[in-house]
């Protein structure tokens, strides 16, 4: 604890801080407000119903009406205040709204009812997360339909992006052979071609290979990236070919060479383009729209997009089914981070 | 038993030739060491042996069978490297293995080996740890013990001692020495350090430009270097060369100074432009009485005083750069006009436009 304190409190001032610290304190505030600030917003929107997300003008935290159990009732009443009229000052459930007046009784004494005008009445609300936002999407929607076709597009996608290009990436670092840079400049050319350009023959090529509208029809397409060739052949110019030559003399067929030598030395720039990988494939949205029809073969994201309907948008599902969405992807980036930012680092030089 | 021929070995990359037919038999056991500046194809002419490099004419025979087809692994061959290239991602003991491995040599086997292997290069408390957190001397050890391991019928050495510091590498120099005596297999070393060559060889072929100029024993080359080239590199510091024409018994140099010539051992021509070559430890200075019509006039540029023995740099009438060892302490200072008097008899003699040596019966030579 008093370490992070101490590294929390740093200042650059000597006698406590100086006009830098507030000015670098202050864009760094800025900077969190303005990254977290829509992801506080969307988790604290996720907990809300769909009335209070309707309701003008927006609050911070998620509030519900009391409700509360009379009898003679069937459902739960609302809780109200009055706040004019004779009145004023009661807490009274309301039984039923007629117009601009409601009918409404007094919970100790049930069996008395009156009436009172809606604009001279305040509901009762507490904060509470509406958790039936998450419930639902379980029970109403096939949402582990979705997270599984998302995550088995995503790892078997990546797998085979990370085999296919760090093949491409080791022969066209370690192997002289007549035509190499043709090939790597068009590989790296590829970069420059926008995938709204390639869209329409994709789809026909996936067409004409009946993969349209299967979880392969979207791996497939993916699996060899000019950006992953590029990177890892960069991180492999690095490793020194006399390796390579004494795995040679140690008798390593070329497969092993690169199994056993090559993958390994090139972690770090696995690493990052795993890490680019999984986030990539996790967040497609154009590609899967195209290619996927039906909707049990859906990726989450897809399943996000259905909930916006054309005249209505289930806003309280859409946002809790957001934020799960977003969960897996947060908590891989988390973790690996750090090895994103040294494996770029090594693989950007030299 | 691995004799080790080579038969006018070529290699070319496009029209580029690299090694120009290099001819030589290496026998069973002995440690012969490739030399010469750096580009001159030694490295080159090692890795065509090893296989990691095709040889594009000629023939490369390991005990009468050509090899030149055999994928590095085949021959039966390990080498070292001059980085040591030892897998930086495997323990020293995965680095002895591996090759084992992929021989399918039994385990119980790579084990006995390994652990054989690294108590002689007293790196046997090192087996667990990575290469990175080796020293520089432990990692050449460790390069050493996986060519070692493998048992193999030739040793290849590929500049193993250019990255490790002065003392270390006499040490390296040493324990490699001693390992070519316990082991007693063929090895070929690669370095462009004259002193390894002299120290380590049994034979020694120094090469330039893609082809061996003398292929020999260490001190037949010293002695009876078959060209300028060889004398100039063979010997440190290198040899003094003049070059004149021959007058008589007399080498007469372009300003004047005279030389006497040689009287045996050479073919010598009235007339001929030749060059006498003399070691450093060959000229003497002389002074008063002593000067003779013999003499060389110079003027000394730089004094080395190591001591027990001192250099002195000297510029010749000529302006030719010459060498005098003198030993003990001098008080010869820089500015100093001297006179050289030649005081051996090891005297070189050579073509001045071919640089092909005078000798008769020059042995050794390639034909």
């Amino acid at each position: 604890m008093g370490k992070i304190n101490t590294f929390l409190t740093r200042t650059r001032g000597r006698n406590g801080p100086d006009i830098m610290d507030w000015l670098t304190y202050g864009y760094l505030f800025l900077g969190v407000a303005l990254m977290f600030g829509p992801v506080l917003w969307l988790l604290a929107s996720s907990f809300k119903t769909e009335a209070e997300l309707n309701s003008f003008p927006p609050r911070l935290l998620p509030y519900k009406q009391e409700m509360i159990t009379v009898t003679g009732y069937d459902d739960p009443l609302p809780l109200y205040i009055v706040t004019e009229g004779e009145h004023a000052g009661r807490t009274v459930a309301q039984v039923k709204r007629i117009g601009l007046s409601a009918k409404v009784l007094d919970p100790e004494n049930p069996t008395e009812t009156f009436k009172i005008k809606t604009s001279e009445r305040e509901a009762v609300e507490r904060v509470a997360l509406a958790t039936e936002n998450y419930t639902e999407l379980f029970e109403k929607f096939d949402f582990l339909r979705y997270f599984w076709n998302s995550t088995f597009i995503t790892l078997t996608a990546t797998i085979i992006m990370l085999i296919f290009n760090s093949m491409a990436a080791f022969a066209l670092s370690k192997y002289e052979f007549r035509g190499r840079t043709i090939v790597l400049a068009l590989v790296i050319g590829v970069l420059m071609v926008p995938q709204t350009v390639v869209l329409v023959p994709l789809f026909m090529i996936a067409k004409e290979l009946y993969l349209i509208d299967t979880l392969w029809g979207v791996i497939l397409p993916g699996a060899a990236t000019p950006t992953g060739v590029f990177l890892l052949r960069q991180y492999m110019l690095t490793i020194p070919d006399e390796i390579l030559d004494a795995a040679r003399m140690d008798k390593a067929s070329e497969w092993k060479i690169y199994w056993r030598i090559i993958l390994p030395l090139s972690a770090p720039a696995i690493a990052v383009l795993a890490i680019l990988a999984i986030m990539w494939r996790w967040n497609d949205f154009l590609w899967p729209l195209i290619a996927l029809s039906r909707n049990e073969n859906y990726t989450l994201q897809l399943a996000l997009n259905s909930f916006q309907g054309e005249l209505d948008t289930e806003w309280s599902n859409l946002l809790a089914m957001t934020i799960l969405t977003l969960t897996p992807i947060a908590l891989v980036f988390a973790f690996l981070q750090k090895y994103i930012a040294t494996g770029i680092a090594s693989t950007g030089g030299k | 038993m691995a004799d080790l021929t080579l038969n006018n070995v070529k290699k070319s990359y496009g029209a580029a030739e690299v090694i120009k037919g290099v001819s030589m038999q290496i026998k069973h056991g002995e440690f012969c060491v490739f030399v010469g500046p750096s580009g001159c194809g030694k490295s080159t002419l090692l890795r065509m042996i090893s296989g990691l490099e095709t040889i594009t004419e000629g023939t490369c025979e390991i005990d009468g069978e050509v090899v030149n087809d055999r994928g590095a692994a085949d021959r039966g061959l390990a080498m070292v490297f001059q980085s040591y290239a030892l897998y930086p991602h495997m323990s020293v003991r995965q680095n002895l293995t591996f090759g084992l491995e992929n021989l399918k040599t039994p385990k119980a086997a790579i084990t006995t080996k390994t652990n054989e292997v690294a108590k002689m290069l007293q790196i046997d408390e090192l087996l667990d740890r990575r290469p990175k957190d080796l020293s520089g001397g432990q990692r050449q050890r460790v390069a050493i013990g996986r060519a070692v391991v493998r048992e193999p019928r030739v040793f290849l050495f590929d500049e193993p001692l250019s990255n490790l510091d002065a003392e270390l590498r006499v040490e390296m120099r040493g324990e490699i020495s001693r390992l070519h005596g316990r082991l007693g297999n063929t090895m070929i070393y690669v370095t462009h350090d004259q002193v390894e060559a002299m120290t380590m060889a049994d034979k020694i072929a120094v090469l330039r430009a893609g082809e061996v100029e003398q292929f020999g024993r260490p001190l037949d080359l010293y002695n009876t270097p078959a060209n300028m080239f060889v004398a100039g590199f063979i010997g440190s510091p290198r040899m003094n060369f003049f070059a004149g024409t021959v007058s008589g018994a007399d080498l007469i140099l372009p300003k004047g100074d005279r030389l006497a010539l040689p009287t045996s051992g050479f073919d010598i021509t009235e007339g001929a432009a030749v060059t006498l070559g003399v070691r450093p430890d060959g000229l003497k200075v002389v002074s008063g009485d002593a000067t003779g019509p013999h003499d060389i006039h110079a003027e000394v540029v730089t004094v080395e005083k190591l001591g027990g023995e001192s250099y002195l740099y000297a510029l010749t009438a000529e302006g030719e750069k010459i060498t005098v060892h003198s030993q003990g302490q001098t008080r010869i200072r820089e500015g100093d006009k001297i006179a050289l008097a030649v005081a051996t008899d090891a005297l070189h003699l050579f073509d001045s436009a071919s640089g092909k040596s005078h000798r008769r019966d020059t042995d050794g030579i390639p034909t």
